[in-house]
């Protein structure tokens, strides 16, 4: 590798000054991946807010029974647009936002490895995000079939009025911006490297990212073929969904789950990167088992290709394929228990301390396990037969997200805001913060749980009686949780302008610089750095392997 | 080679702020269109001229800042990757319609034709392939043959790929002549294959009641082929470009990421038009 010493090249632009453009313009044609990073993360929280209210209207839809605020075909169009502003918006923006500011800072690169594109990325996914969001204004409404599209539901009339181009484009935006972004983060890894760190000297995040990427590069072209198809089906007279003309409904559901079961590990994989991260700071201790961990991160990959029949149990599948999805399902928790084992033992004996990043770290090793066992409840073909469409599905996957990406994202915000600011949070309100999310989460989504074995479908805006009691529980607990992520906006606001006042310290957290390169920075990180590269790396996260 | 060692970072970028707002007024123009509204087109036409701007601007500044030697060893690394995972992910894309073509045949279909879906649904209809359903949508149709255009467009784009290889020989062998005699010959051929091609979609549609909507053969035939067919153009225009820059003098054995970009993609659209042939021509 060639020394990567960054000059400012003269012929290419006479601005001798490194910062940043002035003025909004910055904003549009940075190409710094600070700037990117910011943006990414500024605009995921934002629709974070956006897909938050959709929730509250869902909420509160269902707080009695009988419908009280919304047209069903409304509600529809608010559980459709929730799911896909939440994923396409919220989490997997707000992942590549760390990426972009992480990435180069914890491997000693100066930048990412294609600062255009970087740029085309960012952009693509707001073209994209607001082409879905102009249909909720449109004659018909937003797409109401369901985020996962389903045909022949989302070609009638009345599902998709006008909107089903509209999201379909929507999707192929998202889809190139998310492999845009992903190439970006392939190469950076594996080209802007700091020559003194091996692959196996890489902070966890960088690893789970590594593989991440190479999941969307694989699977978003799938889902951009998918709702390709349903575009043509619907405006072009083909049949692939379509039985009278030799097709099938079926295929759909194959393809859309091929993408969007590794889909789901697109939003936890760079979660376990986070976590992994972050507790053995606060532990004070090595990370356990880090070659552990990147196998299971990438055998997690691998099989998460290979299980996506685990949403279509009861779908009418030959009896091999249900056998076969089960135990494949179910391989599954074989890796995702080498991780939670790792964290815990992290944690054994170390000299904790519970700063709010490592208070929703501990949180999402918890809450994440639920949510992992309730999948391999529904792994279980014939038991899924009870579970499927219902909302103990809903409680399941709201575990893996919400207390586990959204909160190590939380996370992830407490931990590096300091360092990318230079100032400290108001630690008294993060824990504040903290406990209400928990607390809330969990009187949320809990009660989901007997709700569904109780037998309540998922997707409707009115219940039988007998469900009163737990969906109103549930209510209370989704406003108190919407009502105290305005905290987080506040803490991210104020630390911005100044937090606490308190200058901190390169390192920010103890011994933190023993763990990743970005803490050998100074605080706040400045505009450009490692111009170059630094000459020996820390590798306190990966003595446990040595 | 490059004249400089290290790794180009441009400041500023104007280009891709202004693609994406070309490929969004575009694909929103066409949504537009799909729903009958009449500024659909306008807007479209807009969009792909915006688009189309973008892409020259963007390439030409590419292009100079390559001649002008900006770009290191490590630079020109981050542009390989770059590209291998772009048609990575191209790859996967045509996979999806040709997984889409196999389980059409040997799952979706036969399951129609068998058992009480046949007896109570439609006793008629028999599984064979190509078929377009029981509803035999678009009525009568015949099926593209092999041995015709599509044998003749097989060997175009082989040559094709030969001719390509043997301007990159010409290319590092520093002999100008041979590398501008093979592009002309590959782009010529690219184009005379999607000349071809739409004879055959004429016929098709003319001729042999074959269309998009005869059922679920129509429908994959023409996806694939159509998106191939798309995917040819999109390479000869590229190596049109790289034929154009030949022409100017740009390249050198050590430095010609380009060149080897618009290759790479030439064998890929190669490829992938190897496994149409025997998977919807022949088989
Ligand atoms: C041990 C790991 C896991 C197992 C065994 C598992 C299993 C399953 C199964 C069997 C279903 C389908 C249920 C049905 O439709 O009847 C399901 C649904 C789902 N899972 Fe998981 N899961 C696991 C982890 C995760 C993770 C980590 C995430 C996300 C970060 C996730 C997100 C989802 C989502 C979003 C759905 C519902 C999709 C929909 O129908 O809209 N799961 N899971
Ligand atoms: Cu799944």
């Amino acid at each position: 590798m060639s020394a990567v010493v960054v000059e400012h090249d003269h012929h290419a632009d006479d601005h001798h000054d490194h910062g940043p453009a002035k003025g909004l313009l910055r904003w549009i044609i940075t190409t710094n991946h600070k700037d990117i990073g910011t943006l990414y993360l500024l605009f995921a929280l934002a629709m974070f807010f956006v897909g938050g209210s959709m929730a509250m209207v869902i909420r509160a839809e269902l707080f009695e029974p009988g419908l009280q605020f919304v047209d069903p075909a409304f509600f529809n169009s608010m559980t459709t647009m929730h799911a896909l502003v939440m994923v396409f918006g919220a989490v997997m923006p707000a992942f590549v936002g760390l990426a972009n500011w992480q990435i180069p800072l914890m491997i000693g690169a100066a930048d990412m490895a294609l600062p255009r594109m970087n740029n085309m990325s960012f952009w693509m996914l707001v073209a994209g995000v607001l082409l879905l969001a102009s249909t909720l204004f449109m004659e018909g409404g937003a797409p109401n079939g369901g985020w996962t599209l389903y045909p022949p539901l989302v070609l009638q009339p009345i599902t998709v009025g006008k909107a089903l181009p509209f999201a379909v484009f929507s999707v192929h935006l998202l889809g190139i911006s998310s492999i845009m972004g992903a190439i970006n983060i392939i190469a950076t890894i594996f080209n802007m490297r700091a020559p003194a760190m091996k692959l196996m000297d890489m902070p966890l995040f960088v690893w789970t990212w590594l593989i991440t990427a190479f999941l969307l590069i694989a699977v978003m072209p799938v889902f951009a073929g998918a709702v390709t198809m349903l575009l043509t089906d619907k405006f072009f007279h083909t049949s692939f969904f379509n039985a009278a003309g030799g097709g099938d409904p079926v295929l759909y559901e194959h393809i859309f789950w091929f993408f969007g079961h590794p889909e789901v590990y697109i939003m936890i994989l760079p979660t376990f990167g986070v976590a992994s991260t972050i507790i053995p700071v606060f532990a004070r201790k090595p990370l356990f088992g880090y070659a552990s961990m990147v196998w299971a991160t990438a055998s997690i990959a691998f099989l998460s290709f290979i299980v996506w029949a685990h949403h279509m149990f009861t779908v009418g599948m030959p009896i091999a394929g249900e056998l076969y999805f089960m135990y494949a399902t179910m391989l599954i928790a074989v890796p995702t228990g080498v991780k939670v084992f790792n964290w815990t033992a992290t944690m054994w004996k170390g000299a904790m301390t519970f700063e709010t990043p490592m208070l929703f770290s501990i949180a999402f090793v918890v809450l994440f396990t639920m949510g992992g066992f309730t999948g391999l409840m529904m792994a279980i073909a014939p038991a899924d037969f009870q579970y499927h469409d219902t909302y103990f599905i809903v409680a399941h996957f709201h575990y893996t997200l919400v207390p586990a990406s959204v909160f190590i994202l939380m996370a992830a915000g407490y931990f590096w805001l300091p360092k990318w600011t230079g100032h400290m949070y108001n630690e008294k309100i993060g824990q504040l913060h903290f406990w209400l999310s928990t607390i809330s989460v969990n009187i949320l989504f809990f009660p989901q749980h007997f709700l569904g074995l109780a037998g309540m479908p998922r997707r409707i805006p009115d219940y039988a009686v007998q469900f009163a009691d737990w969906n109103m529980i549930s209510s209370i607990g989704g406003f108190i949780f919407g009502a105290s992520q305005l905290l987080f906006l506040y803490i991210v606001i104020d630390t911005i302008k100044g937090g606490t006042g308190e200058k901190v310290s390169d390192e920010v957290w103890e011994e933190a610089s023993k763990h990743s390169l970005e803490w050998t920075l100074p605080s706040p990180v400045p505009y450009h750095t490692w111009t170059t590269p630094p000459a020996i790396v820390p590798t306190e996260h990966v003595l446990d392997s040595h | 080679m490059s004249t400089n060692t290290a790794y180009y970072i441009p400041h500023k970028a104007t280009w891709p702020v202004i693609g994406t707002v070309g490929l969004v007024t575009m694909l929103a123009g066409f949504a537009n269109y799909l729903n009958g509204s009449s500024i659909g087109p306008t807007l479209m036409v807009v969009g792909l001229v915006v688009f189309i701007v973008m892409l020259v601007g963007w390439f030409t500044l590419q292009a100079h800042e390559s001649e002008a030697g900006m770009y290191s060893t490590q630079v020109g690394v981050s542009y390989r990757m770059g590209m291998m995972w772009f048609i990575f992910s191209e790859i996967i894309f045509f996979a999806v319609f040709f997984g889409t073509l196999w389980y059409t045949r040997n799952l979706s279909v036969p399951w129609l034709g068998e058992g009480a879906t046949k007896e109570l649904l439609h006793s008629t209809f028999e599984a064979t392939w190509p078929t377009n359903g029981p509803g035999k949508l678009g009525g009568d149709f015949k099926p593209m043959g092999a041995w015709g255009l599509p044998f003749l467009n097989t060997l175009l784009l082989l040559s094709s790929g030969v001719t390509c290889t043997w301007a990159h020989h010409g290319l590092l062998a520093k002999n100008r002549d041979q590398l501008i005699k093979g592009l002309i010959a590959t782009v010529s051929l690219g184009f005379l294959f999607v000349t071809f091609q739409a004879f055959e979609y004429h016929e098709a549609y003319t001729e042999m009641g074959l269309t998009l909507g005869s059922g679920v053969y129509g429908s994959t035939f023409f996806m694939l082929t159509g998106f191939h067919g798309f995917h040819v153009c999109v390479g000869a225009i590229i190596l049109s470009v790289v034929l154009f820059r030949s022409w100017k003098g740009h390249f050198q054995p050590e430095n010609h990421f380009a060149f080897e970009a618009a290759a790479w993609y030439w064998h890929f659209v190669d490829v992938v038009w190897l496994g149409l042939f025997v998977f919807v021509y022949l088989i």
